[in-house]
Order: structure tokens, then C-alpha cells, then sequence
């Protein structure tokens, strides 16, 4: 069954194109990782999602249904941004005011005992840490007990304990059967949770797979070496310059070593290795698309 | 239903936890019936009357200018609000909540005109009366919450606060609040009925005494409701367009 679903979904902010013909389908049952930089769209594919905007073009359903109807949301839980949180309510009457909202919510107690925010039920929001108010935001999402929950950059800017925290309460809903879409720029958070990623870039579905699958779709290595000058290398989809190294991002390791060789260049310390989802990532999402530019040495970014 | 009177709740409750808000609409009116009111007219029961129920109009227009023009820009800075329309509910109950708030605290802020006109002034009022001023103020409350509404809708929060400021006040002296109902300067006459604070205390003098509100007046507040209604309603459509389309 499919509880979320965008066909070709397009939508404009005045001249800018935010998202260009998306498809995606979320299935019940799933863990789906949107991934993508910052701009990319995915709060854009969000927001159609639980109706807060309208597609210029294509459509958007949730449970079957149009997402502006609120019928069509009983189901779903959506995170507020944690900067948002009415300052001078406490934590309890939060939970209850959006409870007030679903015809079975979760007992409050319950719910700030799952997120570890028991002691803090008397707290305003304004007083609470970061880490705290972030935890208190992705509990909003489950308190309807929903069948599907769009968490939107979940840990961004928490401490690894938090995250930690956090993604055991995320693991522990899909276990009992709930459906997870949440968005991240954090690939460790992609790789941890999901099973299924989807990225996007510039408005656009770039790739569509398994964490695994993604990686070797990509396929980019990193050849990192010491030397002068280089001359042009095939696949090389991002030159870093780190002090005396010089790393190379390619598509095709084993020819790229062949013809270094055979250029007759001098190089030392030569590693290659695989690279991080995130590298993956970067290269996919770098314009001009899957890694067949051949970036000269002197466009070097380094992170 | 039940959720307005929730969305009610919470928005009281998140007014009164910061009550310098509350003060702000009652300072001013009761500190204007302390030191115009009680030593001038307090000694007459007409014009102590009259004092009153135009403070309590000045009471009812800056609360509804100040937590609709304030409030909603406010709350329209906050992340939390796209979120509540997220929830399986309409906008509907958000609003009707708001406006059943506003109501609360519009009533509470003239409170203090109120009990001052019964302990420091011989002002009276027959329970009949009374009963028909609490209606007559829900009534031009009407007004004033669309004014603030569409100052709240139509611009950011700090370009709302200084325009509820500058609104306020020349609306309160040019529609002769500040003043006994005929004892005005020349050019707040002049200018008076044509100001929907003067059509609102006729009413409210009405409900109090034996004035005869002043058919411009009356005809002028009707028109000052469209056409605010008019303007409320296209901020808000816009600032929907903006947000949520």
C-alpha cells in the first residue's frame, strides 16, 4: 500500500524551479532516507506532502487523498522546527494541544517518557536546551499515533548522544510497523536509519535505491597521490587539494592508474580507496550530473 | 467547535503567561479614567457615564488593534504555525480560537475601567443597561479586530506594532474619547463621525444613557466594517498566497 506519493510533481517559487517532476513513492512499511544539500528541494517535496503547499504541476497524495483535505493527515506526523515552539507554553501542554487534535493520541506521559523528556513536563519550551526542544518536536510527530511520520533534518545540530537518542525512537516505530519518509543532509544518519534513500539535487529525483545500491551506482573511488602537475585523468569527477596531496574522485580507478601511469608523470605515496556516501553524494549532485566531466586540477574545492 | 475552544485556550494561556501584554490595553484606559475622569466628571452621574463607557470603547479598540495586529504578525514569524496547519484540522478552528480569545481579553482589559468607575466615581448603570453594554462591546469589537487583523496579516511584526501605535491614538482623540460628548474641540467635531471610534462610543453611550447616536456615525462604523472586513480579508488571502499555495 502506498501511503505517500508525489507524480511528477513540479513547484515553483516565482522564476525559481524548486522541484522538476518528482516521482516518489512511500510504501507502508518503509524507511526511506530523503537525501540532498541544502536547497536541493527536500523540504519543498515535504511540504506538498502534508498540504502545507500546492503543486504548480503534478500531483501529491497522501493516504490516498488530497493533503490539503485534514482528513487525509489523521495518519500522518509531521515535525515542527524546534525554533518554532510556542516559548512560553510547558512541555506538557504542547503535547496535549496537539493531541487535542487525533481521536486516539498517545498519553502524555507515555509519549515524554519514550523521548526522554519526562522530567521536563513542567518545563516552558523556552527553557528547555536544544537538544531537548528537538526531541520534544520529533515527539509531536507520534503523538496521533500515526502510520507514517515525514521527519524534516530530524538530529540537525544535536550532539551524538541526542542523535542517538532520537534514532532509537525512530528505529523503534518502524519495528512496530510505522513508515518513516525523513529528509537529512547527514548521510550517516541516511546510511543508520534507511533502508531505502532517495536523492535529490536541484529539484530533481538523482537516485532512487538502497543505501548499498547507491553506493556502487556511484561507484567513485578516491585516488589520492603526491605530485606536480597532472594532466587531464579520465572520470575524474572532483580534484581536492589537501596540503601536498592531491585527491582525485573518479568513476573508473583502474584506468584513471593506468593512464597516470602512462603519462609518464611523477607521483609518490598512490592510495586508493572507496569513498563515503557523502563523497557519492557529492559527486551525483554536482552539476553536470554523473561524474563524465573532467574537472582540470586548479578547480580544486576543498572541504 | 471543541477544538476552537482548545486553540482558545492556548492562546489565552500564552498571552497571560507574558502579562505585560494584558497591561498594555488596560494601562492606558484606566490611567485616563484616574486622572481625566475621576477628578473632572466624578461627581456627575451623567458625564461620569458617558467618561466611562468611552474609556471602555478606548479600552475595546486598542486590545483588539494591539493582540490581532501584534499577534497574528507575530505568530506569523513562527515556525509553530505552519506546523498547526499540518495537524488534521482546517484553519477554522485556529481562527475561531483567536477570536474567542480576543474576546476574553478584551473583556478582562476593561475591567479596570470598570471597577474604577464604581469605586471612585458616582457613574451608574441599571442592570438592564449593563447587560446591553457587555453585547454593544462584543459588538464594536468587530471593528477593531478586523483593523488589527488586517495590520497583523498585512505586514511583519515590527512594522505592525508601530502602526498599531500610530493608529490608535488618533483614532481614540479624533473620534472624541478623550473628551465629553459635547464638550470636543471644533476639528474632533469636524472630523468625528466620519472615525469608527465615534459611531462605536455612540453605541456605546446608547446602551448607557439616553443618547441618540447620530445617523452619520452609525451609517460611517457600518462602512468602516466593510470596508476593514474587506481589507482583513485580502491580507489575509495574501499572506495564504505567500505562505501556503
Amino acid at each position: 500500500m502506498i501511503l505517500a506519493r508525489a507524480d511528477q510533481a513540479t513547484r515553483r517559487y516565482g522564476d525559481v524551479l524548486a522541484l522538476d517532476r518528482v516521482d516518489l513513492d512511500v510504501r507502508a512499511g518503509e524507511l526511506v532516507g530523503l537525501l540532498g544539500p541544502n536547497g536541493a528541494g527536500k523540504s519543498t517535496l515535504l511540504n506538498l506532502l502534508v498540504g502545507l503547499r500546492r503543486p504548480t504541476a503534478g500531483r501529491v497524495e497522501l493516504f490516498g487523498g488530497d493533503p490539503r483535505d485534514p482528513a487525509h493527515r489523521l495518519q500522518v506526523g509531521v515535525t515542527p522546527q524546534e525554533t518554532g515552539l510556542p516559548a512560553t507554553l510547558r512541555v506538557g501542554e504542547v503535547v496535549d494541544f496537539v493531541a487535542a487534535h487525533y481521536p486516539d493520541p498517545v498519553p502524555r506521559g507515555e509519549l515524554l517518557d519514550r523521548f526522554g523528556l519526562t522530567d521536563q513536563a513542567r518545563r516552558q519550551t523556552g527553557g528547555l536546551s536544544g537538544g531537548q526542544r528537538r526531541r520534544l518536536a520529533v515527539a509531536l510527530a507520534f503523538v496521533g499515533r500515526p502510520r507514517l511520520v515525514l521527519l524534516d533534518e530530524p538530529t540537525t545540530g544535536l550532539d551524538v548522544e541526542a542523535r542517538h537518542t532520537l534514532w532509537e525512537a525512530i528505529r523503534g516505530f518502524h519495528a512496530d510497523g510505522g513508515t518513516v519518509l525523513l529528509s537529512s543532509h547527514y548521510l550517516e544518519e541516511v546510511e543508520a536509519l534507511a533502508h531505502r534513500v532517495v536523492v535529490i539535487g536541484q529539484g530533481r529525483v538523482l537516485a532512487d535505491d538502497t543505501t548499498a545500491a547507491i553506493r556502487s551506482v556511484v561507484g567513485v573511488r578516491r585516488v589520492s597521490l603526491v605530485a606536480g602537475d597532472l594532466p587531464d585523468l579520465p572520470g575524474v569527477v572532483r580534484v581536492e587539494q589537501v596540503d601536498d596531496r592531491t585527491h582525485l574522485l573518479t568513476t573508473d580507478a583502474d584506468r584513471l592508474v593506468r593512464e597516470l601511469v602512462a603519462s609518464g608523470v611523477s607521483f609518490r605515496d598512490l592510495e586508493v580507496r572507496p569513498t563515503s556516501l557523502e563523497e557519492a553524494f557529492l559527486a551525483i549532485t554536482a552539476p553536470g550530473g554523473q561524474g563524465t566531466v573532467t574537472v582540470p586540477g586548479q578547480q580544486a574545492t576543498a572541504a | 467547535m471543541r477544538l476552537a475552544l482548545v486553540h482558545a485556550r492556548y492562546q489565552l494561556l500564552q498571552t497571560l503567561r507574558i502579562p505585560v501584554a494584558v497591561f498594555g490595553s488596560a494601562f492606558f484606559p484606566a490611567v485616563a479614567m484616574l486622572f481625566f475622569v475621576v477628578p473632572f466628571a466624578g461627581d456627575d452621574p451623567t458625564g461620569a457615564t458617558y467618561a466611562t463607557a468611552a474609556m471602555v470603547t478606548f479600552a475595546v479598540m486598542s486590545a483588539n488593534i494591539f493582540q490581532y495586529g501584534v499577534g497574528v504578525a507575530e505568530d506569523r514569524d513562527q515556525p509553530w504555525n505552519p506546523y498547526t496547519r499540518t495537524l488534521p484540522a482546517g484553519a477554522a478552528p485556529a481562527f475561531a480560537g483567536r477570536v474567542l480569545a480576543g474576546l476574553a481579553l478584551t473583556f478582562l482589559s476593561l475591567l479596570p475601567v470598570v471597577v474604577i468607575a464604581a469605586l471612585f466615581t458616582d457613574a451608574r448603570i441599571s442592570p438592564g443597561a449593563f447587560v446591553l453594554a457587555v453585547v454593544v462591546v462584543g459588538l464594536i469589537s468587530v471593528p477593531f479586530t478586523l483593523m488589527g487583523l488586517a495590520i497583523g496579516y498585512a505586514l511583519p511584526s515590527k512594522a505592525a506594532i508601530v502602526v498599531a501605535q500610530i493608529v490608535f491614538f488618533p483614532l481614540a482623540f479624533g473620534g472624541g474619547l478623550l473628551s465629553a460628548p459635547d464638550a470636543a474641540p471644533a476639528f474632533v467635531r469636524a472630523i468625528a463621525p466620519y472615525l469608527p471610534t465615534r459611531g462605536a462610543v455612540e453605541l456605546m453611550w446608547a446602551a448607557v444613557g439616553d443618547w441618540r447616536p447620530a445617523p452619520v456615525s452609525v451609517v460611517m462604523l457600518g462602512v468602516w466594517v466593510v470596508a476593514l472586513a474587506a481589507l482583513a480579508g485580502w491580507a489575509y488571502r495574501r499572506d495564504e498566497g505567500r505562505r501556503f499555495r
